[in-house]
This record gives structure tokens, C-alpha cells and sequence, in this order.
């Protein structure tokens, strides 16, 4: 396990060290320069150029940018809030991003898991239909839409919850955005979860213990849940990566100061922040990789199957 | 205990005729028509079309598709047409605001009264607040959305397929190569790409295309090689590379058709992702330029009016949403009807 695990904590960090070179690589060649030229000489860019290194070749310049990274400074935005440095902004929308996304995954697995077992419990019955319906429409609306309806309905029609966010009334505030960002999450769990329990339910394991005597809670929860919560770490992954993307929407919409927002300021606005789409493609790319290592190794831990097969082919 | 007795035989031992021993020529051959004997596709076709649910999928994208041809020439305004009528003072003013012509979602939504002085201008879905018909708009957006779903998609397929179909033939070697690559072009997110892309592209339909193509042969590429490491073992491989026909024949004409069954089912699940996708670029700002309109940057129309023209965001919302479900309900459908399992029967 040890030597499995290992294996892929080093392939995703080699993944992480080649993305970060491609995307150092392609905003350095970027055809034109990173200042307003308008309001430079000539002479003042090529100090500047000079000033940042710019003109070093571009291994040099890679290896300078990683060993400042690896210190946890990004450097400096070139257009986005006055060139401070990105470290500082950065700060503050990690920590918002990661709160409301996390409250959204946590609202949407909760729910989506109840929901699902409920489900599956009353198979064919309304309920049953009750979540097939609500998966379709969770599936098919985008979460920044429902967002959209939720505070017009209830921040503007109804002025109860702050129309934008505010960072004060944190709790308060990030129920519009976690409620919209959990929908899909929700609803997919939901299904996947039905659907597994009720593939277990019609195993011959089941039907052995259910013969043996068990029934009711007692084989939900020993039998059928156990084999039906295994498959569901899987789906978790993409999900949670589809919630930074869904996130970007949602909090361009809601007005939450977050890496979404910071990423639509820096690739949509007037200039292209080349600093910024580096570090957030950086931050980005880590998290996505994190995450899929996370649960490929939370995957082997639950199901020993996986175990056996990665040792045997090792 | 009674002793029991031995069953009457049912039947008489059967005793040949002479008919048994003539040759059917010349007489009447029965066919089974009852259970003919169907051929793959077309049990297929059978199994799809007596699926309710797939058949609503179809005929919703299908009416989608038609109004998207059709619809912006039900009218006489184009979709970046600026529409001037003349209101009740008998003033030219430009149509702004003008809400559905549908009584229920004017009760509901508010936004200026439908009058008669505009009873010769049909403006089901309303205008904008530019003075757009957004009936024609909205079915362009859908228009522009579609065309870009199924150009990307049908590019995708046809490069995912063919690195998936290598891949999974030669194996060894190339196999790993390829796969390494694949590995590491599927842990970068889409949004890191599309924000590498906006420093090198005008904002645009390109960018959304190139986006698209960048991302979703991916998945192409793994079904295509996980169907090909099924089938490269089978006898009919075997038997055309020892009648002599080359990797290049093998791949493409005696293994791919083979393949296209769970690749079509890939693409019917991958123009919805491409939709929505569309929808979320342009949505954010890196898409659809004005006065271009397509699904997403309706959206976001409709978000930036959503206090004083509500009923702007519902028809392009209402057609995303229609458009997810058809291909999502077309995609099931078309998943069962490939391997259809016991208890769908």
C-alpha cells in the first residue's frame, strides 16, 4: 500500500512540475509585453525587462520563478489591483472559495446521500420519482442559473438574503451561492447513490443475508450501504472539479471575492494578466491533481480490490 | 405408502412418414416471421425506438434543431435588428422592453405592457433591452450553440478515436507513451486551458472552439482504446493479418466500425457538455461577442436585466435546459439500446 501510494504522490507531483513548466513556458512567449506600453519608453521597458529578468533564458527564469514559488511567493500581477503582490490577494479568495465550496460539497453529499437512499428504499414508489426528477433538473440547469433565480427571488422579490455577499455575515451570506453550487452535486450523488443501493439490494449476498434472517436497518446498514458508499468516492473527484469551474459563475454572479472571480478579472477584462493566469492555472492545476490523488488513494483504502490488483501489477 | 404406478406414456412413439424423407424443393418454405432473426442495427434502432424516454430526447432536440434553422426567419427582424415602433402618442420610439406576448408570463414578470399599438409586430418572446426581438435571438443563440457543439464534437471524435484506436493496437511501447500523454493532458483543468487560451486568442467563437477541441477528445480516446484492447484479440483480427492486410486496414475499416456503437453514445453525452461549456464561456466573458448571440451570452443578457426585464433570461435558460435533457435522455436511450440488459426488456 505504502509503495503504491508513493507511486502516485510522485507521478502527480512530476504531472504538477511539467504542467507548471508548459504554462510558465507559454506566458513567457507570449508575443508583445506585459506593460502598458503607452504610458513607457523604450528605454524604461528595457530597464524593466531587465529589472525582472525578463531577458534571462527561459530555464533560468523558470528555475528563479519555482525556487520563489516553493516560498509561496507568486510574484507580482502586472495589471490586476496595482501590481500587488499576488500572494497577499490570493490569500483572502483562497479562504473564500474554500469556504462556500466546502460548504457547498458538504451540503450537496449530505442531501444527495439521504436522498438517495430514501430512494432507493421506496424504489417505484413517489419518492423514487421524486429524486429521478430532481437529478434530470439538477443535471440540466447550470448552477450559476439557479443562483440567478434564488437571489432574484429571494434577495430581490423577497429581501431577505443579502443580494451580494458580504464577507461580515459570512454564514448568512454564502447560503444563496452554497445552495446553487450544491445542486448538481446533490443530484448526481443522489442518482449514483440510488443506483448502486439498488444493484446491491439484488445481489446474491444480500439475499443470503436477508435469508439468514436480517431486515430492515440492520441490513442497510451492514450490507447494502457498506458495498453502495464505495463506487460514490469515485464519482466525488470530477465532481468536486466541476465545482471550481461552476464556482467561477456563481461567484462573478453573487459578487464573492474568490480564485473564480479572480481568475474571470484576469483572463476576461480589458488585458490579459499574464502573472495571474499563471499562479491561478498553478493553484488550479494542484488542486485538480490533489484532489484525483486524494481519492484514488481514499479508493484504495476502502475497497481492498483495488489494492490487490495495483500490487499485482507493480 | 401406495405403490405407485407408472405413467401412461404422453405420446405414442413416433413413427417416420415418407414425407419425412422427401426434399422440401418445390414446396411452400416458411420463414418465422414472429421471431425473425434481427440483424445488430437494427435491433438497436428497434430497442431505441420503443424507449419512451429516448424518443422524447429526440424529438425535444430535434424540434430544438428545427426552430434553430427555421426560427430567426419566422420574422422579419434579424437577430442585431434594432426595432422601432410607433407607440400610443404616435411616437417612433425604440421597442425596448417589450415583455412576452404570452398574457400568463406578463402577470408574472412585470416589465413594459404589451399594447395594441404593437399588435401588427409579433414579439412572442418579447424585446430586449436594446429593442432586440428576442424570439429571433434567442433561436440564433440556439443556432450558434449548436453549430459549435457539433463541429467541435465531430472533430473530437474523429481525433480521439484515432489516438485511442492506435494506442490500444499497437500497445507496448507506443501504448505507454500515448497514454503518459493523455494522463497528463487530462490533469489539466479545462479552465487553466481556456485562460492560457484567452492570452493568445481574441475573445470569440474560436476560442470556445479550440477550447472544446483541446478538452473533450480526451474521453474519446479512452473508450476508443478500451473497445480496442476488447476487440484487437478477436479471430477476425487474426484472420485479416494472416490474409495479409495491414495495421492501418485493420484499425480503420475491420475494428472501428465495431467501435462506433459506444463512441456515438460518447458523443451524444459530449454536445451537451460542449453546450454547456459554450454557455459558461460566453457567460463569463471570454466567449460570444456582441452583436454575435449565442445561448450563453443570452444568459447573461438576460442576468444583466434580471431586475427591470426578467422574462429576458427564461427563453434562453428554458432552451439550455431542454437541449441537456433531449441529448442526456438521447444518450441513456442509445446506452441501453447497445447493451440492453435483462430487466429493460
Amino acid at each position: 500500500m505504502a509503495k503504491y501510494i508513493l507511486k502516485r504522490v510522485g507521478m502527480a507531483l512530476l504531472t504538477l512540475l511539467i504542467i507548471t513548466f508548459v504554462l510558465f513556458v507559454l506566458v513567457r512567449i507570449m508575443p508583445g509585453n506585459p506593460f502598458p506600453s503607452e504610458r513607457m519608453s523604450d528605454e524604461q521597458i528595457a530597464n524593466k525587462r531587465a529589472e525582472l529578468g525578463l531577458d534571462d533564458p527561459i530555464l533560468v527564469q523558470f528555475v528563479r520563478y519555482m525556487s520563489r514559488l516553493l516560498q509561496g511567493d507568486f510574484g507580482k500581477g502586472t495589471s490586476l489591483y496595482n501590481g500587488a503582490p499576488i500572494k497577499t490577494v490570493l490569500g483572502s479568495c483562497v479562504s473564500n472559495s474554500f469556504r462556500i465550496g466546502g460548504l457547498a460539497i458538504l451540503i450537496g453529499t449530505a442531501v444527495g446521500l439521504l436522498l438517495g437512499i430514501a430512494a432507493a428504499l421506496n424504489r417505484g414508489r413517489f419518492l423514487d420519482g421524486f429524486c429521478t426528477v430532481f437529478s434530470i433538473i439538477g443535471v440540466c440547469v447550470p448552477s450559476y442559473v439557479f443562483l440567478i433565480f434564488l437571489q432574484y427571488t429571494f434577495s430581490y422579490k423577497i429581501p431577505f438574503f443579502p443580494y451580494f455577499f458580504d464577507a461580515n455575515r459570512f454564514l448568512f451570506s454564502s447560503v444563496l451561492p452554497s445552495l446553487s453550487l450544491s445542486l448538481f452535486t446533490m443530484s448526481t450523488i443522489s442518482r449514483f447513490t440510488r443506483n448502486e443501493m439498488v444493484e446491491v439490494f439484488d445481489s446474491d449476498y444480500v439475499r443470503l443475508a436477508e435469508s439468514k434472517g436480517l431486515y430492515g436497518a440492520k441490513l442497510v446498514r451492514r450490507h447494502v450501504l457498506r458495498n453502495a458508499l464505495i463506487p460514490i468516492v469515485t464519482v466525488l473527484a470530477p465532481l468536486i472539479v466541476d465545482l471550481l469551474t461552476g464556482a467561477l459563475v456563481v461567484e462573478k454572479i453573487y459578487g464573492i471575492n474568490g480564485i473564480g472571480k479572480l481568475m474571470v478579472d484576469a483572463i476576461a477584462g480589458e488585458g490579459v494578466d499574464y502573472n495571474y493566469v499563471l499562479a491561478l492555472g498553478i493553484l488550479y492545476s494542484g488542486l485538480y491533481i490533489g484532489i484525483m490523488l486524494l481519492v484514488d488513494i481514499l479508493y484504495g483504502i476502502l475497497d481492498p480490490r483495488i489494492r490487490v490488483s495495483a500490487k499485482e501489477a507493480a | 405408502m401406495a405403490k405407485q404406478k407408472t405413467a401412461a406414456p404422453v405420446r405414442a412413439a413416433y413413427v417416420p412418414r415418407r414425407e419425412d424423407f422427401v426434399f422440401l424443393e418445390g414446396r411452400e418454405l416458411r420463414i418465422d416471421t414472429n421471431f425473425a432473426s434481427l440483424g445488430y442495427w437494427k435491433g438497436v434502432l428497434l430497442h431505441f425506438w420503443h424507449d419512451k424516454r429516448a424518443m422524447t430526447g429526440l424529438v425535444i432536440v430535434l424540434a430544438i434543431i428545427l426552430l434553430a434553422i427555421l426560427g430567426p426567419g419566422m420574422n422579419a427582424y434579424g437577430y442585431k435588428d434594432i426595432i422601432k415602433v410607433v407607440n400610443d402618442a404616435g411616437k417612433k420610439v425604440i421597442a425596448r422592453g417589450i415583455s412576452p406576448r404570452i398574457p400568463a408570463l406578463h402577470t408574472l414578470f412585470g416589465g413594459e405592457a404589451y399594447s395594441d399599438a404593437f399588435a401588427d409586430s409579433s414579439f412572442l418572446f418579447g424585446t430586449d433591452d436594446m429593442g432586440r426581438d428576442l424570439w429571433t435571438r434567442t433561436w440564433e443563440g440556439a443556432r450558434v450553440s449548436l453549430i459549435i457543439a457539433f463541429v467541435t464534437i465531430l472533430i473530437d471524435m474523429i481525433v480521439g478515436m484515432s489516438f485511442g484506436l492506435i494506442s490500444g493496437f499497437f500497445g507496448g511501447a507506443v501504448d505507454a507513451v500515448m497514454q503518459r500523454f493523455v494522463e497528463i493532458a487530462n490533469s489539466v483543468p479545462r479552465l487553466v486551458i481556456v485562460s492560457v487560451l484567452a492570452i493568445f486568442m481574441p475573445k470569440g467563437m474560436s476560442l470556445v472552439i479550440v477550447a472544446l477541441l483541446l478538452t473533450e477528445w480526451i474521453g474519446m480516446s479512452k473508450i476508443a482504446r478500451a473497445e480496442m484492447l476488447k476487440l484487437k484479440e478477436q479471430e477476425y483480427v487474426l484472420a485479416s493479418r494472416t490474409l495479409g492486410a495491414g495495421s492501418f486496414h485493420i484499425i480503420f475499416r475491420q475494428i472501428l466500425p465495431n467501435t462506433i456503437g459506444p463512441i456515438i453514445t460518447q458523443v451524444m453525452f459530449s454536445i451537451p457538455t460542449a453546450i454547456f461549456t459554450e454557455a459558461f464561456l460566453s457567460f463569463v466573458g471570454v466567449g460570444i461577442v456582441l452583436p454575435q448571440c449565442s445561448i450563453g451570452s443570452l444568459i447573461e443578457d438576460g442576468f444583466n436585466n434580471i431586475t427591470t426585464l426578467p422574462y429576458q433570461i427564461l427563453p434562453p435558460i428554458l432552451v439550455l435546459a431542454l437541449l441537456m435533457l433531449g441529448f442526456n435522455f438521447i444518450g441513456d436511450g442509445f446506452r441501453e439500446a447497445l447493451a440492453p440488459k435483462l430487466e429493460d426488456m
